[in-house]
């Protein structure tokens, strides 16, 4: 019996395919749903808000792989969105001007934001291919930048780790910050390499002049595919390996797991999706600064995954979503207060929003949702409990 | 025969205290060995030294002739040494059944793609690990409570949750350090019984460190006592048990009164 090889009967491919391609279909489904009806029906503004939240969910969900499943506690994730953003948006822009002579929006309906006015081009233009490529070489480069700081520091623990992604993601800004001038003389940009391209980054004025790729359909699809692989990762051996570390990592270590290696991968994948976010984010604005992007930005990413519940992939996308509105419902409730009574309050929104987080820390210290998904949650089993009774 | 374990000369000393000094040890396949001693003997020290948790100073581990110093502790857990801890170490807030899958899928090989596709050949290996955590948990008597969280179970039901944990790595070699600890006389009575049972069952050699000599002397075939990091009896129960040596060790000498 000892060292038995696991029974492995492994069910036919095509029997497995259907469940396998289901959230796929259903990702491209809600993403045009999104993109084409939702879009046209709650105008720019909220659009807007909407953009902010799929980016800071799939900023959290990413997050949330690194905290809350595998334990470890890294404060740079805002480092890697914008090593992302620069490198999607060094993608689409110089990319552009190659391809098409300017860095105008060269894409199809898919990227098409309507408040841009009217529309006749393709469904899926070259450009959308770019941003595409762009999303996934960003996704890459952060992805890369995790395995070179994970691999040194994942040794560390605890406040020492924290530390160093601190310092890792301050490192970023001021690197990114320091870039040379950006082109803007098509001549210049093509005669230069790609690869002196890659450095002329804009430096303390940020990266401009990006076009606007990001619409909800892109939103939806990869905030789909960061909830789909998180889910997928977590119910799995893989996942269960993240787990275990958090839990007690001697133990851990002692039932085969290679430690470091799994706290490495977590990194790597965690980095790999803030790099994506990091995309969507430039070509959601137009430009991205890395000023925007220091330790403010991965600490409100932090306390997502945290008020959300360490672990819980369902509690992160709530606090994402919560935390994005929040300050948006209040900008617009002072607003209305003060004019529906004539007075002039002064922005609370911030006092509020702190207040908010304390009393919620007060409350309940372990988070929205603890170490639960939504759907685990006694009152939601209890239901489901009660429907599986013949 | 081949032993399966041969542990020789193995020594360690933090600054000036020689924790482990010159332990040796032969198992051969199927034996239960037990290793006693007064507190802070140096019993788990020999536990994190054969595990690699620590690096033996002098002497050399080898399992099957391959030899495991200098391996970190993964790497020793799939050469097919497991072990259980003194204080409980399960991963307290995941279910039983999680907590028997991280080990059972030691031996279970998947990579990143297969399991964010969920590959057909994926499926099957966790419904290979899902079958064997079943037969694990039914054997250990906790088939009822695998929903469960860790933190939850009732203080004999997390011991034992230790052992088919380990046991779910499939290893050839067990390590008990004091499975009895907290435990009432029934437990213990049937700690004796599961012990046994799971060499049997799962033929797996075991080496067991415990302080309750009513569990060491019924079950072990043979006891190594250790004192100050030193081997200082190695036979029986009943040759050990009659030695002066180990007499002294947990009693104190006589002579200690002498001018």
């Amino acid at each position: 019996m000892t060292s038995a090889p696991l029974t492995v009967c492994a069910p036919r491919p095509w029997t497995v395919l259907p469940r396998n391609l289901a959230p796929l279909v259903v990702a491209v489904g809600f993403a045009l749903l999104l993109h084409l009806w939702v879009q046209p029906a709650i105008g720019p503004f909220r659009t807007k808000v909407l953009l902010d939240i799929g980016i800071n969910v799939i900023l959290a969900v990413s997050l949330t792989l690194v905290n809350g499943f595998t334990g470890q506690f890294s404060i740079g994730h805002a480092g890697f969105m914008a090593l992302g953003g620069y490198a999607a948006a060094a993608i689409t822009y110089y990319g552009s001007f190659r391809l098409y002579g300017n860095p105008a929006f060269a894409g199809g309906v898919l990227s098409w934001t309507t408040s841009q006015g009217a529309f006749a081009g393709p469904l899926v233009g070259s450009g959308d291919l770019l941003f595409l490529l762009a999303c996934l070489v960003g996704g890459l480069v952060a992805a890369a930048a995790g395995y070179v700081v994970g691999l040194p520091s994942l040794r560390l623990r605890g406040d020492y780790l924290a530390i160093v992604t601190l310092g890792f993601g301050e490192i970023v800004r001021v690197v990114l910050q320091a870039t040379p001038k950006q082109l803007d003389n098509p001549a210049e940009i093509a005669a230069q390499p790609a690869l002196h391209l890659a450095t002329r980054l804009g430096g303390a004025l940020g990266f401009i002049s990006l076009p606007f790729y990001t619409t909800l359909f892109w939103i939806g699809l990869w905030v789909a595919a960061t909830l789909v692989v998180t889910y997928r990762i977590k119910h799995s051996a893989y996942g269960r390996a993240f787990l275990s570390i958090r839990e007690d990592e001697t133990a851990a270590e002692a039932l085969g797991v290679p430690t470091t290696r799994y706290k490495v991968r977590a990194f790597v994948l965690a980095a790999f999706f803030a790099g994506v976010a990091g995309a969507l984010y430039g070509h959601s604005i137009g430009s991205i600064n890395a000023n925007e992007l220091g330790f403010q930005k991965s600490f409100d990413v932090v306390i997502m995954v945290v008020l959300g519940g360490m672990g819980s992939i369902s509690g992160s996308t709530l606090a994402a979503v919560l935390l994005t509105l929040l300050p948006e419902v209040l900008r617009t409730a002072t607003a209305h207060v003060n004019q529906q009574f004539h007075l002039d309050l002064p922005d609370l929104r911030m006092v509020i929003y702190s207040l908010a987080l304390i009393v919620m820390m007060i409350v309940r210290p372990q988070g929205l949702l603890g170490l639960h998904e939504i759907w685990e949650l006694p009152l939601l089993r209890s239901l489901r409990r009660k429907r599986a009774l013949p | 025969m081949n032993a399966l374990l041969e542990i020789a000369n193995l020594s360690i000393a933090f600054g000036g205290l020689k924790a482990v000094q010159d332990f040796s040890l032969t198992l051969q396949r199927g034996d239960l060995h037990g290793l006693i001693g007064p507190n802070g003997a140096g019993k788990t020290t020999v536990f994190n030294l054969l595990t690699g948790v620590y690096r033996p100073v002098t002497g050399a581990v080898r399992l099957n002739g391959r030899l495991l110093n200098g391996l970190r502790p993964h790497q020793i857990a799939a050469a097919g040494l497991a072990r259980t801890f003194q204080s409980s170490r399960l991963f307290a807030d995941l279910t039983v059944l999680d907590n028997v899958r991280i080990g059972c899928q030691l031996r279970a090989t998947r990579g990143l793609l297969a399991t964010v596709l969920r590959t057909s050949r994926q499926v099957g290996l966790e419904r290979g690990i899902r079958a064997r955590c079943d037969e694990l948990l039914a054997t250990f008597g906790l088939a009822a409570r695998r929903r469960e969280l860790a933190r939850n179970l009732p203080y004999g039901d997390q011991r034992r949750l230790e052992m088919a944990r380990a046991l779910a790595t499939s290893p050839q070699v067990l390590l008990l350090d004091e499975p009895a600890a907290g435990m009432n006389p029934q437990e213990k009575a049937a700690l004796r019984e599961l012990i046994r049972s799971v060499r049997r069952q799962f033929g797996v050699t075991i080496l067991l460190i415990e302080h309750d000599m009513s569990v060491v002397m019924d079950i072990c075939e043979r006891i190594t006592v250790l004192d100050y990091g030193e081997t200082i009896a190695v036979g029986t129960p009943g040759e050990v048990q009659r030695d002066p040596k180990v007499i002294a060790a947990y009693l104190g000498t006589t002579d200690t009164r002498a001018p």
